[in-house]
């Protein structure tokens, strides 16, 4: 392989991070709308539709294995291979936040919502922005928008603690809605943690550009 | 299975002594090859040097025990320090320095004539030793440090020229080790070397650094990353960039070494 095959071998791998990127991102905002329109022909889609990311997410393994094995990188090149096998990881784990809460929508059928959603839209909207600017950071290598986008996992924190007080005084209330109410938790909970994933991956973009390896968000 | 020796060497080496380099330039006539380097070698430590052929990194090799000197019109200026004392100083003897800092090159060069017991003994034959004993030991010394005894001490009557190619360089290294040498330059030792030969090689370096300090010229960056504690770039006669090897390789500082080590030129 030539340098220009491998640089191309490189740009194409941080084309498909991005690409899965938005795919994972847009899986879990179609899981949230699923669960506003109570769609569960929605929700089995996006089950489905999860192991087209988990195959991506092998393939960009296998070829950041392959690249190390044949191209010995060093340097930036060597940080960014890293950097991708970490971060295509974080994407799939993110995914599959989506199909945990499609899942949810699947449980709660049709049944009346015990709440109206406010919050849980709000997490996901914080969410895709968070998605949208880690996904540009990556592009561009912008060390300042990576860091930028990691901290709105704080305000994802937040929402997901409002969500748990408000229901949990819903449960005490009325105690005959605890299992619809414990879904719509566990939906919070695959929005906060997808955060979490996002954070990882700012991180792995500040390492790829610095090449220090820090926690953000401590 | 022979039980592994942790410090080969000993017995061998006295005494080993970090380079402290400063301003060096060197001349072939009219090419300045140098310009100005500084640079402090630490012992008992690897230190590889790297950089695209005609950066002067062989040159700068070759510097540090005089054999520079002796290619028609090249010159030196600047000091370098083994311990204390100066390499270029009035009176010191170059043929004792050479001694002392020791050198295998590129292409294993063992007497063809003598034997490979002769060859590991030469330099001591040299120096005058005549005692059959001792030299006895010191043969066996040597090439069990450069980990080849195992491998030709039933013919050490044998012609050197009868090893692989891979013996050969370690044959050179028991030879530049017997002399009880202070520092080991090698230059590309393992790049006219198969795979596994050259691990033996890189492996051996490894080791013998527990009493020795090395400094070690290779174009194989995987080689430099692999075996030296310290990796300095030279460009131009220039040494751009130097550092614990580690930090070179994941996170060069400058420009210049992030594309060379990652392929973009040189």
């Amino acid at each position: 392989m030539t340098r220009e095959s491998y640089e191309r071998e490189l740009q194409q791998l941080k084309d498909d991070v991005v690409r899965m990127g938005e795919q994972a991102g847009e899986a879990i905002h179609r899981s949230i709308e699923a669960l506003r329109g109570r769609d569960i022909a929605a929700a089995e889609r996006i089950i489905a539709e999860d192991d087209a990311i988990d195959a991506l997410h092998m393939n960009l393994e296998s070829r950041c294995m392959r690249l190390l094995a044949t191209q010995q990188p060093m340097a930036r090149d060597l940080r960014t291979i890293a950097a991708v096998f970490a971060i295509t990881i974080d994407l799939e784990r993110m995914a599959d936040h989506a199909e945990g809460i499609s899942r949810a929508v699947k449980r709660l059928g049709e049944e009346p919502p015990v709440k109206p959603l406010i919050d849980i839209p709000k997490m996901d909207a914080i969410l895709q922005e968070m998605i949208r600017e880690t996904l540009d950071a990556f592009r561009s290598q912008d060390v300042e928008r990576a860091r930028e986008a990691a901290k709105k996992d704080d305000v994802v924190d937040e929402l997901r603690n409002r969500v748990l007080h408000e229901l949990l005084d819903l449960m005490i209330k009325n105690p005959g809605i605890v299992p619809r109410a414990l879904e719509l938790l566990i939906v919070a909970r695959h929005l906060e943690r997808a955060a979490d994933h996002l954070t990882n991956v700012c991180e792995r973009i500040v390492y790829m550009v610095t090449g220090e390896l820090r926690e953000l968000n401590v | 299975m022979e039980d592994r020796v942790d410090t080969p060497v000993t017995g061998l080496i006295n005494r080993t002594a970090g380079i402290q380099v400063e301003d060096l330039h060197a001349w072939f006539d009219r090419l300045h090859a140098l310009r100005g380097i500084t640079m402090a070698i630490p012992e008992r430590k690897v230190t590889a040097v790297i950089g695209p052929s005609g950066c002067g990194k062989s040159t700068f090799l070759r510097c540090l025990n005089r054999m520079h000197e002796l290619v028609p019109g090249a010159r030196v200026a600047g000091r370098i320090l083994l311990g204390e004392e100066e390499l270029y100083g009035d009176g010191v003897d170059p043929v004792l320095v050479r001694r002392r800092i020791g050198m295998v090159f590129q292409k294993a060069n063992p007497f063809p004539t003598m034997s490979i017991f002769d060859n590991v003994a030469a330099g001591l034959l040299l120096a005058g030793a005549r005692n059959r004993r001792k030299l006895e030991a010191v043969v066996e010394q040597s090439l069990r440090a450069a980990a080849l005894w195992d491998e030709v001490r039933d013919r050490l009557q044998k012609p050197g020229t009868s090893l692989s190619g891979g013996q050969q360089q370690r044959l050179c290294i028991a030879r530049a080790l017997a002399v009880s040498p202070e520092v080991l330059l090698m230059d590309e030792p393992a790049s006219a070397l198969d795979p596994a030969s050259t691990l033996r090689i890189e492996e051996l370096a490894r080791d013998l650094a527990k009493d020795i300090t090395i400094v070690i010229v290779t174009h194989n960056m995987q080689q430099a990353a692999r075996v030296s504690d310290l990796t300095g770039f030279f460009l131009d006669g220039e040494l751009i960039e130097y550092g614990s090897t580690n930090e070179l390789f994941t996170r060069p500082k400058d420009r210049r070494t992030e594309d060379y080590i990652t392929g973009r030129f040189g």
